[in-house]
């Protein structure tokens, strides 16, 4: 037990010395949903106010529409990042140091999940308080109730991550998770846009949103900051959760999964 | 959990049974808020395409401008039936009640002119000539001077409630729609739709002493039309309702600057306050729905659903 503690310990202080140390990733990790808040939500403005969906409760401008959805982009790109670090952990041999360890493989990739995901939390926390001085605000007890769902919801985006790592054999394929992944989850969700915006362009589109798990994800992270829980949200994120990080145990597990294939 | 808090908050002001009254110009009825509840409990048929909406000072009547009824409607806020109507004259938009609780007078849109009707005896007294499409009224505290503004004729027409004369005439900008006094009657203050302005007159002179001027960000200026607005109780600050740029301008009613505007529903048109100032509720006709403001953040929290086009609120305590 007090190693599986050590081990959690060891890992987390390595991907937070990681993050850390790569003073760039920070400050991108920053800076990109910024660049989306300020000037690509500039351009959507809507100064006359978009309409009244749950959970807000009155008329609101699209900067405040667009924050929970940045957020999600937050948890995505750091959930990838910080799972596919795996696949360089694995090109330069530190990963077999780790998977060497006496302990079960699945707690090992549980360890690297909660540690990556933490960083993510942390991240999404820092966005939403520069985004309150930009002046968009939630109550004072949206920002404790959105924790959790930045947590469940970082969780299922590495455990994404993880299963996908499991596939991936070199890092260079990173273009095309971020073509094939990070862009397509983003962009058809309901990050940028209202559910009953995408029905207006396409049902097809529609109905992609509402089954992709990272719009449940945001939905999740938008009614924890007024406080509110999103039921279906939250039971889709954890079932994605569910199958993900079993996706990615088996893709780990050396007698079956893909590493087995290519050794 | 915010509907907890918002009752939390609520039950600490003593709020009572408060209720904002809110006239519904195409569903020709009224839709009665409970300001605790911040929900629709109650509504009233009226006559049809009621408008102007004020309550006596007892709170025991409330008159209603059923403007294509051409009537003004009598109605006990108690039963919600309607107990009598008054003449009005021709398609009666905006009134006001004098301070005697006894003398309205009304602004016929259509005839230009403006009616005085005894509550009492239910007969006209007189009727005033004014400029084109009389629509803003205004009375003086001390009941002295009743103020009719005309859209077409962009003036504010001072009416000398003893004689019934227009003793003078104030040119403001296009399309004055709203007029209230202020500082116990030294100030009037006169909103021009068009003008997209909100003019201060000085009551002694008749003169305009200043000028409160709009600009939302991200808005087209001509969106920007002034109609309703309302004064906290200390006076120092104005809630002007801006038309269709479904904003709440808030202004420094001293240096008349701008300085917070409020995204509300669609084409803002009148307001009340809540009994103990807390919050303040406008009408949103387009939108169809009542946008709730938090007066001491500036900030509105809900909007509420009520029937088509709503235009004027009252409230009751």
């Amino acid at each position: 037990m007090k190693h599986a503690f050590a081990a959690l310990f060891a890992i987390a202080h390595r991907e937070a010395l990681r993050f850390l140390g790569q003073k760039g990733r920070l400050v991108a990790a920053i800076v990109r949903p910024l660049v989306w808040l300020v000037v690509f939500a500039a351009g959507f403005r809507a100064a006359l106010g978009l309409s009244i969906q749950p959970p807000y409760q009155t008329y609101i401008q699209y900067e405040t529409y667009i924050v929970p959805g940045l957020c999600g982009m937050i948890l995505l790109f750091n959930g990838m990042q910080s799972s596919l670090s795996l696949v360089y952990d694995r090109e330069m041999g530190s990963m077999r140091l780790l998977l060497t360890a006496p302990l079960p493989r699945w707690w090992l990739l549980a360890c690297k999940l909660m540690a990556g995901s933490v960083i993510s939390v942390l991240q999404a926390l820092v966005f939403l308080a520069i985004a309150a001085a930009y002046g968009v605000s939630v109550p004072w007890f949206g920002y404790l109730a959105v924790i959790p769902a930045l947590f469940v919801a970082a969780l299922m985006l590495g455990a994404l991550g993880l299963m996908l790592s499991s596939f991936i054999r070199q890092l260079e394929n990173f273009a095309g998770v971020m073509n094939f992944v990070i862009f397509p989850m983003f962009f058809l969700s309901t990050a940028l846009y209202p559910l009953w915006k995408m029905a207006e362009a396409s049902p097809l589109l529609h109905d992609i949103c509402a089954l992709n798990p990272f719009s449940h994800g945001v939905e999740l992270i938008r009614f924890a900051l007024y406080g509110q829980l999103a039921p279906v949200s939250l039971a889709v994120v954890l079932g994605a959760l569910a199958v993900f990080g079993a996706a990615a145990v088996w893709g780990y597990d050396p007698a079956r999964g893909m590493t087995a294939r290519k050794a | 959990m915010i509907r907890a808090a918002l009752i939390a908050c609520l039950a600490a002001a003593p709020a009572g049974a408060a209720e904002i009254w809110v006239t519904n110009e195409k569903d020709n009825s009224i839709s009665v808020i409970d300001v605790a509840r911040m929900e629709v409990i109650r509504t009233i048929p009226t006559g049809e395409r009621p408008r102007g909406i004020t309550f006596n000072s007892d709170y025991s009547r409330v008159y209603i401008c059923a403007s294509d009824s051409d009537a003004v409607q009598v109605m006990d806020p108690v039963s919600g039936e309607i107990l009598h109507d008054l003449p009005s004259g021709e398609d009666p938009e905006q009134f006001v009640l004098a301070p005697d609780d006894r003398h309205l007078y009304i602004a016929n849109e259509d005839d230009a002119i403006t009616t005085v009707v005894d509550v009492e005896t239910r007969q006209v007294v007189a009727q005033i000539d004014v400029g084109i499409e009389p629509e803003g009224m205004a009375v003086s505290p001390d009941g002295k001077y009743v103020v009719t503004t005309s859209e077409t004729t962009n003036m504010a027409h001072w009416i000398d409630t003893a004689s019934r004369k227009i003793v003078a005439n104030t040119l403001v900008d296009s399309r004055p729609r709203h007029a209230e006094f202020i500082h116990d009657g030294a100030q009037l203050w006169v909103s021009a739709e068009i003008g997209g302005t909100v003019s201060v007159i000085d009551s002694a002179t008749h003169a305009e002493t200043g000028k409160v001027r709009f600009a939302v960000k991200g808005v087209h200026p001509d969106l920007i039309q002034p109609v309703g607005f309302a004064f906290t109780p200390d006076e120092g600050t104005a809630f002007v309702a801006l038309g269709p740029s479904n904003h709440v301008a808030v202004v420094n009613t001293e240096t008349l600057e701008v300085e917070d505007y409020i995204l509300v529903g669609r084409r803002v048109w009148h307001m009340a306050f809540s009994p103990d100032h807390k919050w303040l509720f406008t009408t949103n006709g387009v939108s169809g729905d009542v946008s709730v403001i938090d007066v001491e953040k500036r900030e509105a929290v809900r909007s509420i659903k009520v029937g088509r086009y709503p235009w004027g609120a009252a409230v009751r305590p």
